[in-house]
């Protein structure tokens, strides 16, 4: 069946269009998701809020398909062992190493080798571009949440790759 | 159905649809940075197949080492057991589709893949006034990069879209040359 190859691919496509450099489009002019012009009236250039956003999109609709048995968590504890398990084992094909929690909705997910990192080196030289490898896949599991009833905030930290945490702290309505 | 079992099928099932999710969620995007602007809108065309087609190429590029090291697929021997081995093989793999390989042409060096829809664009809608044959672009960037690894010049490009009305989803593929190793100079 269709590969995670083939994502991480795209995904990779993705990330090199933020560094990705475009001649000046010209005045009243702004470069596009893919540094195509744009007039006045709209285009952002590919950033890691729109990133973030695109993941967010995915996040949502993979929520959307799943059984209905598995939404009927019962505590957000058990919403979030689900990210760390079922979530993550159909998007990465392993599951999260480790998830802790202070029990007042702030969870942190940790990845030992997070897949998107795994073709960089280890270790701390390519740690400025990091983020931009994480920025999708914080939409997803804020878009994932949402469609579970979950309003969050996800962010996502390096100290050193291929490993990676991921916070996400409950916001409270 | 066991519990156990069930989870599986389900992980399977999201996995594969991630790519195109992912695929749908990007041309989404670029509809989005364009449906103020009517001016760039008569460019748009030729501005997405610039950039959707060398981006699909650098995806092809890496992605034929993954199929290679996947499939233990030999050497093709010509023009028709490539056909066959992206039909049954490569989209398979990839896109858990298998097209079907018609209309050759006499000198056997053009075909076409035949797909029941186009498994790029689940979940995009797309706008009235653009040409979905542009978003599908990316795959026939892929289709280039992949085959230019293994010593193909060919052309993809997409002649029908179930998306714009048309009964079948139709990539035609057209071999221009077989890439040679670069002579040193002095010896061509």
């Amino acid at each position: 069946m269709a590969d995670a190859a083939l994502f991480e691919f795209l995904h990779t496509e993705m990330v090199a269009e933020l560094g990705a450099h475009h001649s000046d489009p010209g005045p009243g002019v702004s470069a596009g998701v893919w540094g195509e012009k744009v007039g006045s009236g709209g285009g952002q250039k590919m950033s890691l809020s729109v990133l973030e956003g695109m993941g967010f999109r995915v996040g949502q609709a993979l929520g959307e398909r799943l059984p209905q048995e598995t939404l009927a968590f019962r505590e957000e504890l058990d919403i979030l062992k689900f990210l760390c398990r079922d979530l993550w084992v159909a998007v990465f094909q392993k599951q999260m190493d480790s998830l802790r929690t202070n029990h007042q909705g702030t969870y942190v997910l940790q990845d030992n080798s997070f897949p998107l990192l795994i073709r960089m080196a280890s270790g701390l030289q390519y740690l400025e571009e990091a983020p931009k490898f994480l920025a999708f896949t914080c939409g997803l599991l804020r878009g994932t949440l949402c469609i579970l009833g979950i309003k969050s905030l996800v962010t996502a930290s390096v100290a050193s790759l291929p490993t990676c945490k991921f916070q996400v702290v409950i916001q409270k309505t | 159905m066991s519990r156990q079992a069930n989870r599986g099928t389900e992980s399977k099932k999201m996995s594969s649809e991630l790519f195109t999710l992912t695929y749908g969620a990007l041309v989404t995007q670029l509809c989005k940075d364009y449906e103020n602007d009517e001016d760039v809108n008569k460019q748009l065309d030729k501005i997405l197949f610039s950039h959707f087609l060398p981006r699909g190429y650098n995806i092809g590029v890496r992605l034929i080492e993954d199929f290679l090291a996947r499939s233990n697929v030999g050497r093709c021997h010509d023009f028709r057991e490539t056909a066959d081995v992206i039909a049954k093989v490569a989209f398979k793999m990839y896109l858990g589709i298998t097209p079907s390989v018609t209309n050759w042409s006499p000198a056997g060096d053009e075909f076409s893949l035949i797909l029941e829809n186009n498994p790029l664009v689940d979940f995009v809608e797309l706008p009235d006034n653009h040409s979905s044959l542009i978003y599908s672009n990316l795959l026939c960037g892929v289709l280039r990069g992949a085959l230019e690894m293994v010593q193909m010049a060919v052309e993809a490009k997409f002649v029908q879209d179930t998306l714009k009305g048309d009964g079948v989803t139709e990539i035609r593929m057209r071999f221009i040359r077989r890439i040679e190793d670069n002579l040193p100079a002095g010896e061509e």
